[in-house]
């Protein structure tokens, strides 16, 4: 591609989708055989287009039979996401099951500590009220810090910022729910003599959005090297029901609606898969804000909070760090 | 002690886990000795204003107010006058 014809999310996202699906079969396949011996996946099925490509590509991989669908809720999951997983799971003739896992997280107090931070943050907060996270700053040159955005009964929307120990607590209690499903993932994982498959698509693999030993823990992942744009565009060759090939991506975490954009990224995922596309392939800072029609300022800002994001959560792929290399003789 | 002074003890005892001032210089960048992360700020804005009893405004969380030392020290000093 040369800087002429300008960036074109088209041209640089292309992809040969029924090779790609194949390779991604083949090795789903090796990897049970010689790196995990196991015998098929076991995929938590969220209603939307990553963990329904990946429960796609591991019926492809070792057949509908060799594949558990877990379905797991909680107290604020949008019950249109578990009407998209049944769908997804009955279109591919899985077994699967759902699990709410809303009494596990009242139990660990996961629920009563983001109401603690809520009530903290905004005094009116309690029975009736909603909330979510944002995520500010980055993107327009400012340190990166989170909002917390609440609801009342009456529509009204209050937001403030989360000071240090806030901010803490509500990730801390909220992360609760990726790591609880996952604890469900490797039950069900262990019970069959299956692996776990994680469904991060390459934004979220590559910038760290995802919650260490929750939902970034997994034997294999079959699409992380995949933009969001091309997940998308992989679910509809694989005709995936019109229903999920449409799904707006959410967090579905949060009892008001949040967007993955708003609560991590900054940019609607289209764009980011461009930004990121840009800047590894060492593209100017003046062709992505042509491309995205933003200034090259703004550009740069991009181009900072990736570079920001991957620093900030280098740590959680990577293994422990030791002390000592348990290999050696002394 | 001086603004400066307070910063850079706090800085190196949260941070560094040290109290020896050769391992950071007033005017070396946070960001670029990777000491400060987004959330390492919002604990420093804490520090900020619990320690000084100002008031940051989101506009105001930029690193040419907050990426050294000296920054810290000279944004404090505009914040109190």
């Amino acid at each position: 591609m040369t800087k002429s014809q300008g960036l074109s999310a088209e041209r640089a996202l292309a992809l040969d989708y029924t090779t790609e699906i194949e390779r991604i079969a083949g090795k789903l396949r090796h990897a049970l055989t010689h790196d995990l011996n196991r015998r098929g996946l076991v995929v938590a099925i969220s209603g939307g287009i990553d963990s329904s490509v990946s429960a796609a590509l591991a019926v492809r991989a070792v057949g509908p039979k060799r594949v558990y669908g877990l379905l797991l809720p909680e107290r604020v999951s949008s019950p249109q996401s578990t009407h998209r997983g049944r769908m997804l799971a009955e279109h591919l003739g899985i077994e699967y099951e759902i699990f709410d896992i809303a009494p596990a997280l009242e139990a660990l107090g996961c629920y009563a500590r983001i109401d603690e931070v809520c009530k903290a943050v905004h005094p009116g907060y309690g029975a009736g009220w909603k909330n979510k996270i944002v995520l500010e700053g980055g993107l327009e040159g400012r340190y990166n810090h989170f909002k917390l955005v609440a609801q009342d009964p009456t529509g009204k929307i209050h937001e403030a910022r989360l000071e240090y120990r806030q901010y803490l607590m509500i990730v801390a209690a909220t992360n609760f729910k990726q790591r609880v499903r996952k604890t469900m993932d490797y039950f069900h994982a262990d019970r069959l003599n299956y692996a776990v498959v994680g469904t991060p698509n390459r934004l979220e693999y590559d910038q760290g959005f995802f919650v260490k030993n929750g939902d970034g823990s997994a034997d294999v992942k079959p699409i992380a090297h995949l933009y969001k744009t091309q997940v998308y565009a992989m679910a509809r060759h694989m005709m995936l029901p019109e229903e999920i090939c449409n799904a707006i991506p959410t967090t579905d975490t949060y009892s008001l609606a949040q967007g993955q954009d708003e609560f991590y990224f900054g940019l609607p995922y289209a764009q980011m898969d461009l930004a990121l596309w840009a800047y590894e392939q060492g593209r100017e800072t003046s062709e992505l804000a042509s491309a995205l029609g933003i200034s090259e300022e703004a550009a740069q800002a991009v181009y900072a909070d990736i570079e920001a994001k991957r620093r900030a959560t280098k740590y959680l792929g990577g293994a422990p760090i030791l002390m000592g290399n348990p290999s050696s003789g002394s | 002690m001086s603004v400066a002074e307070r910063v850079r003890q706090y800085i190196l005892e949260n941070f560094l886990f040290s109290t020896d001032t050769s391992l950071l210089g007033q005017d070396e960048s946070f960001l670029g000795r990777g000491l400060v992360d987004s959330t390492g700020m919002l604990e420093v804005l804490l520090f900020l204003e619990e320690t000084f009893g100002i008031k940051v405004a989101d506009h105001e969380m930029v690193p040419d107010n907050l990426d050294s030392v000296n920054r810290i020290a000279a944004f404090v000093e505009r914040k109190k006058g």
